[in-house]
């Protein structure tokens, strides 16, 4: 069967976070096609471009959605998603082990090369066959989005097993993959929906309606009207000046296009805290942001979870549990990770600790927020920090505290605002 | 990075200071007496009546820090137990002095004979010149300068002060310099000020033309060089203001903007007041920031530290005290916020300014303490939206580019989207 091409016209906004790289498909009715993200790693160019991948990924993932949903049902469309995403996922575990084989062979003492490249195959034989099996449970556990992340846990979990059961080093094997998940990240990977849906449908065992809407979607041409792009690292984006636009504009515009009534805007990044104050239009009128310190923004988290050998994503759940929150030091990152293990060796409970190692990050962004004249009516949270239930719960309770019952936003996709503010302010410039 | 442009009277003014350093630097062989003092409610005429050299440790300090000596300078002087919190001015001369006191043209500074301490608004000057007292054990006086707290000074706060100048500062200078005090000599000096205060103040309104003629930030720190150190009431510092007010002027006359170190800046798009001094480490790449945004300082609180003009104050030959009193209690540091609060708001109005900026500098008590509140108060005031930024004078340590650009260039975007909302 012949599939009709079907253009769709779009913008598209980027944000090179110092953390994540984000990226916004809109249509032309700016509703929101797409979403993509990937951690930025050394290379924001690649970062950018991946989350672009992404982006489309999920736009043509919508366009099926959109054309399918109803005949195929909405539960083999996630099916089909899933299974993509084993494929992706399975597509980098296969760069894993040929960078790690790699490695191996230059960097491995002769009379140990044999045990450790069969540690390596093992372990990420392993790993594949777990990511397979993840694929047919039912409700999986919650894991990072990221690669890296995901990777990092799963392989340190069997490498340790592996190299206490073969009598090697761990540190060896540990060191093998920091040095290679650096270059899966950084290798050309092709992994958008084109590459991986025939294997996923196969995968899933998908029924013709599916099929059908697959090649529709694929058919789909999306024809970038313009991008905008914003972040730390907007600066290497090859776009002209106009194309640019702060990250503060960017997420005052995007929190009031998901929450219109919004005044004020409290965004934790990587680096940065702002409190941001908009008028009626989403346009803003008044901007704070920490100085000349980081201590409390989105990795003052990332460095005590690597404090605790936690991963990111676990802390938040782990704080939550915390009954009697410990008061942690929130101007120095480095003095709160000592006062963490001091609390520690003094017995106080991980969560406990936890849970007022958030409410320190939140103490932080109450001063800016007074700074940049309080909170008014509705508030929204953004950033990557929104997403972690902890630290919301302690900005809900200094909010209460400190000004008051007000209306807090969150949107499940928080971490995307600052680049949907992109792409409107993209489609503010097709309009003009 | 290309040669630098240069206005004529930028050449005028470093013939001057080369000048007044040799001077300095052959000050001892030619007996010629030192006074140190500072920038606010210095007393230039009055020391010059006497024939003595003024020396400015803050303007060596914020020389040290363009000529990028000053961070040894700090660090030398936190060896020394000053800590990281206390005005790097005082510890950038600290340093200075504990480095063999060798100046920034790279001339030895001579000692001082005496301290004069005007008091205007900084506790700090009093901290620093006890420690140069302990340092050079050469005698103090101390001149108070009562804070403008009502933002009226009164008959009483005159007497006050020309009573100290004539019972504490005039004698400390008889002794000094083995002279008596010459009032006509000082009124003589006096009409030069006049002189140079109006041509001064001519220089600063030309801002009011669009477009601006001037930087009245980057370029009249410049411009206040010679009338804020050692030359206000001297012939050379006359001239020197009339050769800049006929710059000025012309290039007001030819429609074209300020002259930045990377050429002439005529296409102007914002119009900025910046309260708050500059950062001197970095003072090129802070400039840059904005003429590369084609964002032009019309006018700026920190010119008015040593002296307020542009409210009508003149010095008045008539009355030598006197004026010299009313000279110091009008100065920047000496206002109080709501004082400051109607000085920015009224630049924002006359100037036709599109925003203000403060650079908030963090060892600056003194000017940097209630700042949010002026923002906030300007803002309601006026309807302009404020930015606030965050340095340091002259510890390099404290100049995060990266930071400041992002929040520069976030400042002039909200400008633009407003200006958008405002047309739509």
């Amino acid at each position: 069967m012949s599939t009709a091409v079907a253009k769709v016209p779009c913008v598209v906004g980027v944000d090179l976070g110092s953390t994540t790289s984000k990226a916004v498909v809109l249509d032309d009715e700016g509703r929101v096609l797409g979403r993509g993200i990937t951690n930025s790693r050394s290379s924001y160019d690649r970062a950018v471009e991946l989350a672009r991948v992404e982006a489309f990924v999920s736009a043509r993932f919508q366009v099926l959605r959109r054309n399918v949903a109803h005949a195929a049902g909405t539960e083999a469309l996630a099916r089909l998603l899933a299974a993509f995403r084993t494929e992706q996922y399975l597509v980098q575990l296969g760069q894993l082990r040929v960078a790690l084989d790699r490695e191996v062979a230059c960097r491995v003492r002769a009379e140990a090369k044999e045990a450790v490249s069969g540690a390596v195959a093992y372990t990420v034989g392993r790993m594949c066959e777990e990511e397979e099996k993840r694929f047919e449970e039912p409700s999986p556990e919650e894991r990072s989005d990221f690669f890296r992340d995901a990777a990092n846990s799963a392989y340190s979990r069997i490498a340790e097993e592996v190299a206490a059961q073969r009598g090697l080093s761990f540190d060896l094997l540990l060191g093998l993959f920091d040095k290679c998940i650096i270059q899966v990240e950084n290798a050309p990977l092709e992994l958008g929906f084109v590459q991986h849906i025939d294997a996923a449908l196969a995968r899933c065992g998908a029924g013709p309606e599916l099929r059908e809407g697959v090649e529709a979607a694929v058919a789909t041409e999306f024809v970038v009207r313009s991008t905008v792009g914003t972040g730390y690292g907007r600066a290497r984006l090859p776009f002209p000046k106009e194309q640019i636009r702060s990250e503060i504009l960017c997420h005052g515009l995007g929190a009031h296009a998901m929450f219109p009534a919004t005044r004020t805007v409290l965004d934790i990044g990587g680096q940065d805290t702002k409190a941001i104050q908009v008028d009626e239009k989403g346009i803003v009128t008044s901007f704070q942001m920490n100085d000349r310190c980081a201590a409390g923004c989105g990795r003052y988290l990332g460095y005590i979870a690597d404090e605790m050998n936690l991963g990111l994503h676990e802390l938040g759940p782990l704080a939550e549990k915390g009954r009697r929150p410990v008061k942690i030091n929130s101007t120095c990152t480095v003095f709160a990770g000592a006062e963490l293990r001091e609390r520690l060796s003094l017995g106080d409970k991980r969560e406990d600790i936890l849970a007022g190692l958030h409410r320190a990050i939140m103490l932080r962004a109450m001063s800016l927020l007074a700074r940049s004249g309080g909170i008014q009516n509705e508030f929204t949270f953004t950033g990557g920090v929104a997403r972690n239930r902890a630290a919301v719960r302690a900005l809900r309770e200094l909010v209460e505290e400190h000004y008051g019952a007000r209306t807090i936003n969150i949107s499940p996709e928080s971490i995307f605002t600052g680049a949907l503010g992109a792409a409107l302010f993209a489609k503010r410039m097709v309009a003009s | 990075m290309p040669d630098v442009a240069k206005d004529r009277s930028m050449q005028l003014q470093k013939e001057m200071i080369g000048r007044h350093f040799d001077k300095l630097a052959r000050a001892r062989e030619q007996g010629r007496k030192v006074v140190y003092t500072f920038v606010p409610g210095n007393l230039t005429e009055l020391l010059l009546s006497f024939d003595v050299l003024p020396v400015l440790p803050e303007i060596n300090a914020l020389q040290s820090g363009m000529r990028g000596t000053s961070g040894r300078y700090i660090m030398e002087a936190e060896k020394a137990g000053h800590s990281e919190d206390v005005c790097t001015y005082v510890k950038c001369d600290i340093g200075m002095l504990r480095s063999g006191n060798i100046g920034p043209t790279g001339q030895p500074l001579p000692l001082p004979d005496l301290l004069l301490l005007s008091y205007t608004g900084c506790y700090t000057f009093m901290k620093w010149f006890e420690l140069l007292r302990e340092a050079y054990d050469c005698p103090t006086v101390f001149f108070h300068v009562p804070y403008q707290g009502q933002g009226v000074m009164t008959p009483q706060h005159r007497e006050y002060m020309v009573r100290q100048l004539r019972e504490q500062v005039i004698p400390a200078l008889e002794r000094v310099s083995g002279r008596r005090y010459d009032e006509d000599r000082l009124r003589a000096l006096l009409r030069q000020s006049r002189q140079a205060e109006d041509d001064l103040v001519a220089v600063f309104e030309a801002a009011k033309g669009v477009p601006s003629p001037l930087d009245a930030y980057f370029g009249g720190v410049y411009y206040v060089g010679p009338i804020f150190s050692a030359f206000r009431g001297s012939q050379e510092a006359a001239e020197y203001y009339r050769a800049l007010r006929e710059e000025v002027e012309d290039r007001a006359a030819r429609g074209l903007g300020p002259v930045t170190p990377e050429g002439p800046l005529n296409d102007q798009r914002y119009r900025l007041v910046v309260e708050g001094p500059p950062n001197w480490t970095h003072f090129r790449e802070f400039w840059k920031m904005f003429y590369d945004e084609k964002a032009v300082v019309v006018a700026s609180t920190y010119t008015k530290v040593g002296g307020t003009y542009d409210g009508g104050f003149r010095h008045d030959p008539d009355d030598p005290l006197g004026t010299l009193a009313d000279y110091c209690a009008g100065c920047y540091t000496n206002l109080s916020l709501p004082n400051r609060v109607e000085m920015i708001a009224r630049y924002l109005h006359d100037y036709k300014a599109d925003g203000f900026l403060i650079n908030s500098v963090k060892s600056c008590n003194s000017f940097s303490a209630g700042q949010l509140m002026i923002l906030r108060e300007v803002e309601r005031r006026t309807g302009v939206p404020g930015a606030f930024i965050e340095s340091d004078l002259v510890d390099p340590r404290y100049f995060s580019a990266a930071n400041i650009k992002n929040r520069l260039e976030s400042y002039f975007q909200m400008i633009d989207a407003r200006g958008a909302g405002r047309s739509q």
